[in-house]
């Protein structure tokens, strides 16, 4: 460590880092503080309600969806030994490489009164459309359903890990103890997994709330559809923030009341985790029923949309399709490159300085600069733009009266403007993937390679970054295929004649020509697939193998939720 | 602390940065600065029709200036100008629907610029009377119905919509969207908020579901079944009745389409419009980009390329589907009054409940 760069602590980076971040949504909380134009008191009596009530029954709805969908596929993967589970274990991944507007759009020509099922249906029967009833698609149970089925691999992944990670001693002892297989689920293993468990199904429910475009396509108002519409229709901006003010009110206490639940309870485990587990052998039914749980969530995410995407392609798709998609490819993978190692080298950052020094200030930004999350991308977009702006100016302020040169809009100009958006959206996903990991490391470890005589910026590089690797990786992985889904904030901070997927996918489909936007749609979830199937190799390696590597023997297995 | 290196050390570290930065400057060309120079104009554009890559390649074909995009949300793209302020790179913001270039205008992005060719050109209703902003291209607001459920001649008139005879029967996309708003403001216009805000709950009544989808979708809906009335903008049925999929003709072939209040005050019309920004860095070139897209050539492509309704006189249609749908009237109305009306039509359609 040199001694220029101690002049910047770690600490003291960190809370820069992590102010920058939340600096976004902190411009977007001070709007509630302008005077609006009068919007805000036609929206708070006349749509108000409304939003409250469908945005709770979106999240719960939601919640239960992923639920379900997650942690009984985390669990059969996970503990019991069944035909195709090894399939399962990676393919069960897949429905995160759809964006969720996507897989709406993708049902929605399957099941809409105009689609081939209900079509089917009346030429079967003779009917017309208004002799017989079907689930309409486009509504709120809809919403939750096409959520459930994008979302649920934020709670598998997590939930899988921390079953895969428990002792199977643990479980064992419950058994010897009288527990029947479910009963050692329900009492022992699901409340071990508690901390996995809330943080996935949180990032879940984060997007959920941020989630524009299969709420604004469904027509079900929301609090992100009634932000849009205050600052749309209504022309008043201020009233928008007020909105997703409001938003961010309730994640915040989501969150808090979550923490404040769980107390001062610690998940600790001592003991060589998984060191011998016996898996549970399904056989005759049970093992065909735990395939068919297996399915759903794999054929209803993925391969019944993706299949109806690539024949919507073949048969009509993008006229564009050519060389052309090759810049567009590269685009949306670069950037999502970039932004990957960005978010998490910001959230190795951040949480490290909070692991240093756990002060309240620093606990407070630390928590700030993940809620971006929950915001819709185009008001994150706004967010950056006021702040990013004003600094351009600044720097071209400066740059003329020094050196006598204009150089327009440096920053918003290029794609830096994106990343900081992304990074601002996305850091909740690397940083709780890396706060999981360094909870994990015992104190001690810190401790004994500070005696050794190395500083904390040593000691991140030599002991903790080499034991977070899956950790770091895993981050990088999910911000990545958020990042090549992203729509909004794309399309707002974009360089002049940068396409991406996502923006071609989006031009296609606004102009009514869905047939014709499958194949970007498609081409996203491809480009998708690559990283979601190294994250899910790398959940699914067996966990011994990490045991058995030198770092990993050091490591007190204390799994510790701060 | 054994010797063993571990896997993620410094120089992977850095060398992934560096990567990262090396793209960075690749993929944006280092620092973008507004090209000053000649040749070039930078277009924010909140169209998302792939025909306008052709017109803006025209364009480039014959002057010789480059064209280069953003293309975004409408009030985004309004939002980026003014947060850019004085050093925006931005020479045009060309969006769609009146109210959005009445909103721009308002927020003071548009520069009035004089040029005999446009004023000759344009049909005052059409555009700012300081030549703020113009129209260059036109959609009208129709209605659709089943002509197997409905007679000829029982609707002709937004009006007929709120009859309480079309109970259950109406397709119609959200109160949100911009089409429907702008028809509202249309109607606050010509018959004052109180009688307006009575039609539009008539509307709502004759709904056969809850508002969603795109217009399409509509259409789509009528022709299955499920109502019997759609409004729905003509270049999306234009698009459909020069489709070749079996599936579109055949809905085109069960719909029956109507150009609204012939006999009075005209069909409900938007328009597509651009106009000049105040810090345009190069606004020679973007009037002449203006005055392209008011000549017969682009005029034409309006309509070929994207079934849009040319707004100058004689433009040549090119399109099979907009000439069998024939000559209409369009309300005269000026088209500045969407904008006015906007907001009040937002809160009205929310008090009466069109979601």
């Amino acid at each position: 460590m040199t001694g220029g760069r101690r002049l910047l602590s770690l600490p003291v980076a960190a809370l820069l880092v992590a102010a920058l971040v939340a600096l976004p949504v902190v411009t977007v909380a001070l709007h509630v503080f302008l005077p609006d134009e009068g919007a805000w008191r036609h929206i708070a009596r006349v749509l108000l309600p409304e939003y409250i009530g469908n945005t709770l029954l979106l999240v719960s709805g939601t919640a239960v969806g992923v639920l379900a969908l997650g942690l009984s596929t985390a669990w059969l993967v996970a503990v019991c030994r069944f035909p195709g589970r090894r399939i399962f274990e990676w393919a069960l991944v897949l429905p995160l490489a759809f964006p969720a507007y996507v897989i709406a759009y993708t049902y929605t020509d399957l099941l809409q009164v105009s689609g081939p099922v209900q079509t089917f249906i009346r030429d079967v029967t003779g009917w017309s459309a208004r002799d017989y009833w079907f689930p309409p698609i486009r509504s709120l149970g809809g919403a939750v359903a096409m959520l459930s089925l994008v979302l649920y691999p934020y709670v598998y992944l997590l939930a899988r890990a921390a079953f895969v990670q428990q002792s199977s001693g643990i479980l064992e002892a419950a058994r010897t103890l009288g527990c029947s297989p479910w009963g050692a689920f329900v009492k022992v293993a699901l409340p071990m997994a508690r901390p996995a468990l809330v943080a996935g199904v949180l990032l879940a429910l984060m997007e959920t709330l941020a989630d524009f475009g299969t709420v604004a396509y469904f027509g079900v108002p929301v609090f992100t559809t009634g932000i849009y519409r205050a600052w749309f229709s209504l022309g008043d901006p201020v009233s928008a923030a007020k909105l997703a003010a409001v938003l961010l009110a309730f994640v915040f206490t989501l969150v808090a009341l979550e923490r404040w639940n769980r107390g001062g309870m610690r998940f600790h485990q001592l003991g060589a985790p998984a060191a011998e587990r016996k898996p549970y052998q399904l056989t005759g039914g049970r093992a065909a029923l735990a395939v068919g749980i297996c399915l759903v969530p794999l054929t209803f995410g993925f391969l019944l949309p993706a299949g109806r995407l690539a024949w919507l392609a073949w048969v009509g798709g993008d006229a564009q399709f050519g060389v052309r998609y090759f810049g567009l490819l590269w685009n949306s993978v670069s950037l999502a490159a970039i932004s990957a190692v960005v978010a998490v080298a910001a959230a190795v950052v951040v949480s490290y300085g909070l692991r240093l020094q756990p002060g309240r200030l620093m606990r407070l930004v630390h928590r700030i600069s993940g809620l971006g999350y929950a915001i819709p991308g185009s008001v994150i977009a706004v967010g950056v733009l006021i702040p990013l702006t004003l600094a351009d100016h600044g720097l071209r302020g400066w740059l003329s009266s020094w050196f006598g040169l204009d150089t327009g809009l440096l920053l918003t100009g290029g794609i830096l403007g994106l990343l900081f958006a992304y990074v601002a959206r996305f850091l909740a996903v690397s940083l709780q993937s890396v706060d999981a990991g360094l909870a994990r490391i015992t104190p001690a470890m810190d401790d004994a390679a500070r005696a050794l005589g190395d500083g904390p910026g040593r000691t991140l590089r030599r002991v903790h970054l080499p034991i977070l690797r899956a950790n770091l990786l895993t981050a990088g992985l999910i911000v990545f295929v958020d990042v090549m889904k992203e729509l909004p904030a794309t399309l707002i901070l974009r360089p002049f004649d940068f396409d991406t997927l996502a923006v071609q996918a989006y031009k296609l489909a606004a102009d009514e020509r869905l047939a014709e936007a499958s194949t970007a749609s498609l081409a996203i979830v491809v480009a998708g697939l690559i990283p979601v199937i190294l994250l899910a190799r790398q959940v699914s390696r067996p966990a011994e193998r990490r045991q058995r590597s030198e770092v990993g023997t050091l490591m007190e297995p204390a799994l510790a939720a701060s | 602390m054994s010797r063993h290196r571990p896997a993620f050390t410094r120089p992977t570290f850095a060398t992934l940065l560096l990567a990262a930065l090396a793209t960075l400057a690749l993929s944006t060309g280092c620092g973008r600065a507004p090209d000053t120079g000649e040749g070039v104009i930078n277009i924010y554009s909140a169209r998302h029709y792939q025909s306008d890559d052709a017109l803006y390649q025209a364009f480039t074909d014959a002057t010789g200036i480059r064209v280069r995009r953003i293309e975004g949300t409408d009030d985004a793209l309004i939002e980026r100008i003014l947060q850019e302020g004085s050093a925006s790179p931005a020479d045009i913001l060309f969006t769609v629907d009146a109210g959005r270039l009445w909103r721009a205008e308002q927020a003071g992005i548009f520069q009035a610029i004089e040029s005999p060719v446009l004023r000759e050109r344009i049909p005052a209703q059409l555009r700012h009377p300081e030549g703020k902003w113009f129209g260059f291209s036109s959609r009208a607001r129709m209605i659709f119905y089943d002509a197997e459920r409905i007679e000829a001649g029982a609707i002709t008139r937004y009006e007929d919509l709120a009859d309480p005879r079309w109970v259950g029967e109406l397709c119609i996309r959200s109160g949100g969207n911009i089409y429907n708003l702008s028809l509202m403001a249309a109607m606050i216009a010509h018959t004052g908020l109180e009688a307006a805000e009575t039609w539009a709950r008539g509307v709502v009544a004759n709904f056969a579901r809850n508002p969603q989808g795109g217009d399409t979708d509509q259409l789509r809906a009528v022709a299955a079944g499920e109502c019997g009335i759609a409004v729905a903008n003509s270049y999306y049925f234009a698009r459909l009745m020069s489709s070749e999929d079996p599936a579109d003709r055949a809905v085109v072939r069960r719909l029956q389409w109507v150009f609204p209040n012939q006999q009075d005050r005209g069909a409900h019309v938007n328009i597509s419009g651009a106009g000049i920004v105040t810090s345009a860095p190069n606004p020679a070139q973007a009037l002449a980009f203006l005055e392209f897209l008011a000549s017969p050539q682009a005029q034409t492509r309006f309509a070929r390329g994207n079934n849009e309704y040319p707004v100058v006189a004689g433009a040549a249609l090119e399109n099979p589907a907009l000439e069998q749908l024939g000559p209409f009237e369009a309300d005269p109305i000026d088209a500045m009054l969407y904008g006015v009306h906007q907001a009040e039509a937002q809160r009205a359609l929310d008090r009466i409940g069109w979601k």
